[in-house]
């Protein structure tokens, strides 16, 4: 009941979300069309029929209304690059994305989780300060610096791995990979374990302020069971929601990282399309990756309900 | 007033933040006296000149010199930056105290428009408008604040919403003060503290969205410096001239974690109250 009512509150926002993307790509100069506009090989009554043609010059409710039936159907449009299907452009590139971001949700948890739970646990101490500075510099990192840094001393100058790609070109193997997906998914990490950590450790102060914590250890309970057991489980339910809620800035990341790394992604299919004024990849994109953004924090609301039977 | 020793650094704190940033507005203004070379001046003779004496941050690919670049790209960057926080705020606490005073479904419209816009993941959302509008500098700074005013008017809104239901603002209602009035009157000033954090956020955030959308080529146009596209010409000779990639970003790096310490230690030091 609870889940169709959340779900059921989501489709207007699904549907305020595909207003503003068909508005902004209609407030082009030009429409959709605006790439044939600017090539002074395309004549104008080809461009005349080619707005018959896709229907452009309909009212733009109508052509609205189309456009959305086509999207929710599968029929995304074609690509101006290249002419193919965008859902199967951009199917073929979603994989390269989700490895990047599952590597960089363990490279951002491994290191937000212990930090945020010794920043706690040493509140104020040296530990505890130490992080907060880096944190506050992780937060602060303008991303596609960091990428072009690590690229420049680790990659370039000490060739410990390589500067960009998915993999090399011979060796394919297992190892290969993982050493291609350091360093863009340590870069896409880190504004992610910088604001993980604070977060924890915010939350954990939060629980272990709470009588239930004196009492067990008032009863005895070893401090590291105190911390794990009893601690950490009752803060990492809000952590788990704040990492749901955090996917659209990591769509936003993976643009900037899979542009610098050439990262073969839906981020670089981003880029590519915008360089090439390429419409249909891009108003795909935004949807398609706005949509994912509305079902992960429906996720995070349901599984924070889930964790903790006190939230209403 | 005795103060507890993490309120005590953290107000020690927000000073050295605050002349941290009273420093690099005051470098961006003073650009054109202190900047030694002027930022455009080409010298063919020495281009891609690594940092010297007389280049400290060295040369680019026309011989201008980087450090006078960086200055006067700060007055690009820090403007924008600046600019468009305030803008942000002004929207967002706008729409929230709309939202929070007038219940029913404007509240409900206009936070499901709030919710809407922050599930288009905000860069992209940004370059494709910079793609369509092609924006000068003032378009630039309503673009940035067009997708950034969310959440400070989520944050107002729920702050106008339990001062609506306080005791003073209710007998101000009594008393026949008109409600627009009283908004103005009694639960601005109350916001106020909440709004110079959420600046000082903002401030950080649109830097770094300026300096992204000009690092993907769309933002910021040349010849005008800004630390964005200084990076974004920067980014294919890095190999062999790695000093134009260094001093912009480390520059970029610099004001947004000064006023992210700001606003970071502001939301401390200020009763414990954290904004989010």
């Amino acid at each position: 009941m609870l889940l169709l009512r959340r779900v059921a509150q989501s489709i207007p926002l699904l549907l305020i979300v595909s207003v503003l993307v068909f508005a902004l790509l209609h407030a082009a100069p030009g429409g959709p069309l605006a790439i044939y506009l600017e090539n002074p090989g395309v004549r104008p009554e080809d461009i005349e029929r080619l707005r018959k043609a896709l229907g452009l010059d309909q009212p733009l409710s109508i052509q609205y209304v189309r456009w959305l039936s086509a999207f929710i159907t599968g029929d995304w449009g074609f690509s101006l690059s290249d002419g193919r299907p965008v859902a199967q452009r951009m199917l073929e590139r979603a994989p390269a994305t989700l490895e990047l971001a599952g590597a960089s949700l363990i490279v951002a948890l491994l290191a937000a989780v212990p930090l945020g739970i010794v920043s706690a646990v040493r509140r104020g101490r040296w530990v505890d300060r130490v992080s907060g500075v880096i944190a506050l510099a992780g937060v602060s990192l303008p991303v596609f610096w960091f990428g072009l840094i690590l690229q420049l001393t680790l990659a370039i100058g000490l060739g410990w791995l390589p500067s960009s790609g998915r993999s090399a070109v011979f060796d394919s193997g297992f190892v290969d990979r993982i050493r291609h997906l350091i360093l863009p998914a340590t870069v896409l990490a880190a504004v992610h374990a910088a604001a993980w950590s604070r977060f924890l450790r915010s939350s954990m102060l939060g629980v272990l302020s709470q009588r239930f914590i004196l009492a067990a250890e008032g009863r005895g309970v070893p401090k590291r069971a105190v911390v794990l057991r009893h601690a950490l489980r009752n803060a990492a339910g809000p952590l788990v929601t704040i990492v749901f809620m955090d996917a659209a800035l990591l769509v936003s990341g993976a643009v900037v990282t899979e542009s610098v790394f050439a990262w073969p992604g839906l981020g670089a299919l981003f880029t590519e399309a915008i360089v090439r004024r390429d419409y249909p990849v891009l108003m795909a994109f935004l949807m398609v990756t706005s949509a994912a953004v509305i079902l992960l924090n429906l996720v995070a609301d349901l599984m924070h309900r889930a964790l903790d039977p006190r939230v209403a | 007033m005795s103060m507890d020793p993490g309120a005590q650094r953290a107000t020690f704190s927000v000073n050295a933040a605050l002349v941290v940033a009273g420093l690099l507005v005051l470098l961006a203004l003073a650009a054109p006296l202190i900047a030694p070379f002027a930022p455009d001046a080409i010298d063919l003779a020495g281009r891609r000149a690594a940092p010297s004496s007389v280049h400290w941050f060295g040369t680019d690919d026309l011989g201008r010199d980087l450090l006078s670049r960086v200055l006067y790209g700060a007055r690009v960057s820090l403007a924008i930056g600046i600019l468009a926080a305030a803008l942000t705020v002004a929207l967002g606490a706008g729409v929230g105290m709309v939202a929070g005073a007038a219940g029913r479904w404007i509240d409900a419209l206009l936070m499901r428009i709030a919710d809407a816009i922050l599930a288009v993941p905000r860069l992209p959302l940004l370059m494709i408008a910079s793609v369509i509008v092609r924006p000068g500098v003032p378009v630039l700074i309503l673009l940035v604040a067009a997708v950034s005013w969310m959440e400070t008017a989520r944050v107002v809104r729920a702050e106008v919403r339990s001062l609506v239901t306080r005791g003073f603002v209710e007998a101000a209602h009594a008393m026949g003060v008109k409600p627009l009035m009283s908004l103005w009157r009694h639960i601005l000033p109350n916001v106020i503290p909440t709004l110079v954090v959420a600046t000082t956020l903002a401030v950080g955030r649109s830097i770094l969205l300026e300096s992204a959308l000009s690092f993907f080529g769309v933002g910021v146009q040349p010849p005008t410096a800004s630390w964005g596209n200084m990076l974004y010409q920067a980014q294919s000779t890095m190999a062999t001239e790695p000093w134009l990639a260094l001093f912009p970003g480390a520059a970029i790096l610099i004001s947004v974690l000064t006023v992210n310490s700001l606003g970071e230690r502001l939301s401390i030091s200020r009763i414990g109250v954290r904004a989010s």
